[in-house]
């Protein structure tokens, strides 16, 4: 009941700009939830070409996941002050997200050698679409990591709330294409079982 | 009591009660706000976006309004000459051998398609939720400004983008777009299905995407700032209801925009690259496409994913700024707040799952059916207690009759008028005979069109005066409101008839159906009345301009003894809304005739002659 005391609203502990961020990143899943439908409601239409996914899918993963942990402890150790392996780690990091487009790249290819182009059947132009628009996010986390990269190494390394807050919005953007890489590939491969 | 509302000592408990946040003493924002262009164009204050937003809106109801004229004038008198309307709009009115002029078949359908993209999405959702959205979530909640200022003004020039694009279409050779709002393949991948179907359709996807993202960037906005920067006090249980409904909307927004974008992705790829999602033995001029294995129905289920949502986003916030609206004006407490909140709750969450009713007759599995049926008809639950809510809100309440509030009644009835017709929609076996007639045409122009544009019409005349400081003309608003609610009546009650009948929508011409020929008369009476509702629009913007300039000036401020804190803000807005300190809430929102008080606004403490809050 009301009394003449303030009554102070409970804040959100959560700072706006890492809700923002991970708003953003809600609707940014949902495209890709809309896309997994809709290839489940095509592929139950029927006429549609089963193909084994390329095993580069598989190899990229594991790159990808392998450069989250490196941005983890990226982040551990720039909070402890060990500037060397922040640094490096985090330069990792860049390097495997790199590789990891470089061997989707090659997956595609091996899609073509397979005989699947893009507009041979819904289902392969599904796995382009899906795995290029994943891309497309990822080179938006290559652009964040160089920002980090540049204040990672022209700035004095520093533990300030500032930073800790944009390095965590570039781990959490990273993380975010990582998992939904993941979501992705266990949902092909579920799907041609 | 009456000392206890006067603006004085409203002003002293802003005071002495206040929130200090040290707000002026650094200037940050003052410094973007320097000159013509960063006050008016660029700028990042949440009370100019929002009235960019409105008058952006405004354009393109004029402009959308103007299609649907052409368009009626061709189903009203097929048979006249059309021939004065050559100097306007050129080649799209032909010429037969003796002079007779008549709207091309191909405009028509552009009218008709500009008209829905333009209605439903540049003016009753980036006119109704950025106006009212950018306004009310700062001033209601006691912030300074959004949670980003910057995102904020992005979100409106993606918006102007994406309708620069759009009007560019419209001067197109070949014309806009027009396969209908929602853009169905073929019509919309293969460019030898219609004229509009090649640039037209090119600009109508880019310019979508444009407002995609500038309904992300709002909506990301809208709802940290919800979250985050209510003032002291402001607890979620006492957000007025239109916060509470732009909150869900935005919610509702992130969640179904990115698939709708993704849809118009995936056309693109059909158009451009050769794939066929969509596209599935077709033959044209005897001759089979390339293209095949695709689906057009997975087009429709992407688009509804999106498109039924959509009719919610843009209803939820008149819905709210109608509750608002009825509160202040009938000087009661708003009738079941928690119902009113726990409803829009429901039915956002149930407008995700009913999609599939727009198709039926689609060729969907009927048993399938049955499900989108029954939760199509559970939507009518919610809808119905929040009807029943205002209606008791207004129940023997002191009621003010203005235009802010008449509209809001109006918008009562028009709900219910075209809530009714959703329920015959809604069972599938009454839409073998009702779907793609007028009949659908009747229901969501009535539920959707014309209510959503009461609602905003009442959040407009009632909000003015923190827009422009000064008010809208009383008597020019009850001839727009008395005009527009008889007018518009005429204009879609006569559908349902057309419809029930089997008269279909999207039809250039109905000469090749002798049954439907003693619909003529009906038709031109229809025809007649659209132009006397966009008469009547003109009265509003004449006002609306007029009073910008001329209208007679904000002198207290609160003019309407109003509860929430907007009205706690200085009549000559200021940046940071608040010139000291930020005003604490107290209570919650709706404190109307209480104790023998007129009204006890947010920041006023408990008083010893006050019984416990009970809502
Ligand atoms: C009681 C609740 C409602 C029910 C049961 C309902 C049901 C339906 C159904 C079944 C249809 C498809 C008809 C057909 O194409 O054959 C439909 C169409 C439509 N409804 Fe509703 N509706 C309701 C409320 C609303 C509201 C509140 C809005 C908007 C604010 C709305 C906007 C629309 C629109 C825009 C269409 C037509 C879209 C098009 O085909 O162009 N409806 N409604
Ligand atoms: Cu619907």
């Amino acid at each position: 009941m009301q009394t003449v005391k303030l009554k102070q609203t409970k804040r959100n502990k959560i700072d706006p700009k890492i809700f923002a961020l991970l708003l953003a990143c809600a609707s940014m899943t949902m495209v890709f939830l809309a896309y997994t439908s809709a290839y489940i409601i095509r592929q139950a239409a029927g006429n549609w070409l089963e193909f084994r996914l390329p095993n580069e899918f598989f190899i990229s993963t594991g790159i990808l996941f392998l450069s989250s942990i490196c941005i983890h402890f990226s982040y551990r150790f720039f909070k402890k002050k060990n500037t060397s392996l922040y640094r490096g780690l985090l330069l990792l990091t860049l390097v495997l997200g790199i590789i990891f487009i470089y061997i989707q790249y090659l997956g595609w290819q091996q899609m073509l050698t397979m005989g699947i182009e893009l507009n041979t059947n819904p289902s392969g132009s599904f796995v382009y679409v899906i795995s290029g628009m994943h891309i497309a996010h990822v080179f938006g986390g290559l652009g964040v990591l160089i920002t980090a990269l540049l204040h990672a190494f022209l700035l004095e390394h520093r533990v300030t709330e500032k930073r800790i807050l944009r390095f965590r919005l570039t781990l959490i953007y990273w993380h975010f294409v990582d998992f939904l890489w993941i979501y992705l590939l266990i949902f092909f491969t579920l799907q041609k079982v | 009591m009456t000392e206890l509302t006067s603006n004085a000592t409203e002003e002293k408990l802003v005071q002495e009660l206040g929130y200090d946040d040290h707000f002026h003493e650094h200037h940050d924002g003052d410094k973007f706000q320097s000159n013509f262009i960063t006050t008016y164009v660029f700028s990042l204050d949440h009370k100019v976006i929002a009235r960019q937003f409105l008058i952006t809106g405004i354009f393109w109801a004029f402009i959308a309004g103007l299609m649907s004229l052409v368009f009626r004038l061709q189903l009203g008198f097929p048979e006249e000459d059309m021939a004065w309307l050559r100097p306007f709009l050129g080649k799209w009115v032909t010429l037969s051998e003796e002079g007779v002029g008549a709207i091309s078949p191909e405009f028509y359908y552009a009218m008709v398609t500009m008209h829905g993209t333009i209605l439903v999405f540049f003016v009753l959702t980036a006119g109704l939720s950025g106006t009212f959205s950018n306004l009310l979530i700062p001033l209601q909640l006691g912030a300074r400004d959004m949670a980003s200022p910057l995102l904020n003004m992005l979100s409106y020039w993606f918006f102007f983008l994406g309708g620069l694009i759009m009007f560019l279409s419209l001067f197109l050779s070949t014309g806009p777009f027009s396969g209908g709002w929602t853009a169905y393949p073929p019509l919309s991948i293969l460019p030898q299905a219609s004229s509009g179907s090649g640039a037209g359709m090119t600009m109508w996807s880019l310019s979508l995407v444009m407002f995609v993202v500038s309904v992300l960037l709002g909506g990301i906005n809208y709802i940290s700032t919800i979250l985050n920067l209510r003032t002291k006090g402001m607890t979620l249980w006492r957000m007025p209801l239109t916060i509470w409904t732009f909150f869900i909307t935005a919610i509702v927004g992130l969640l179904s925009f990115p698939v709708l974008a993704s849809a118009v992705f995936l056309v693109f790829f059909d158009r451009s690259l050769g794939t066929s999602f969509f596209l599935n033995e077709i033959n044209i001029g005897g001759e089979a496409l390339a293209q095949s294995g695709g689906s057009p129905i997975l087009f429709q289920h992407l688009f509804w994913f999106l498109g039924h949502p959509e009719v919610y986003i843009i209803i939820l916030p008149a819905m709210g700024m109608v509750s608002e609206v009825l509160s202040v004006n009938s000087r009661k407490p708003i009738f079941g707040y928690k119902a009113m909140v726990f409803s829009v709750v429901a039915i956002a969450f149930l407008s995700f799952i009913v999609w599939a009713h727009h198709m039926f007759m689609s060729g969907v599995n009927p048993f399938i059916s049955n499900f989108f049926v029954v939760f199509t008809l559970i939507i009518a639950v919610p809808s119905a207690v929040k009807v029943f809510n205002w209606i008791a809100t207004l129940y023997k309440g002191n009621v003010r009759l203005n235009a802010a509030s008449m509209f809001s009644i109006g918008f009562v009835s028009m709900f219910i008028s075209g809530g009714l017709t959703g329920i015959f929609l809604g069972n599938s076996a009454i839409d073998i005979q009702m779907h793609d007639t007028y009949f659908v045409v009747a229901h969501f122009h009535i539920v959707m069109g014309v209510a959503a544009f009461f609602g905003m019409f009442a959040g407009i005349y009632h909000w003015y005066p923190k827009m422009f400081g000064r008010h809208m003309n009383k008597l020019l608003g009850n001839i727009h409101f008395w005009g527009t609610m008889i007018s518009a009546y005429a204009v879609f009650w006569p559908m349902h008839y057309l419809g029930i009948a089997g008269v279909p929508r999207r039809y250039y011409s109905f000469d090749v159906f002798q049954t439907f020929d003693h619909f003529d008369d009906m038709n031109k009476f229809i025809t007649i009345a659209a132009f006397a509702v966009f008469l009547f629009q003109l009265v509003f913007v004449l006002n609306f301009f007029y009073s910008i300039w001329f209208g007679k000036k904000q002198t207290k401020k609160n003019p309407y003894g109003a509860t929430t804190l907007e009205w706690t803000t200085p009549i000559e807005a200021i940046h940071g809304n608040w010139p000291g300190k930020i005003p604490t809430v107290q209570r919650w929102a709706y404190d109307y005739s209480k104790d023998g008080t007129d009204y006890l606004p947010q920041h006023l403490p408990k008083q010893d002659f006050e019984s416990d809050e009970v809502h």
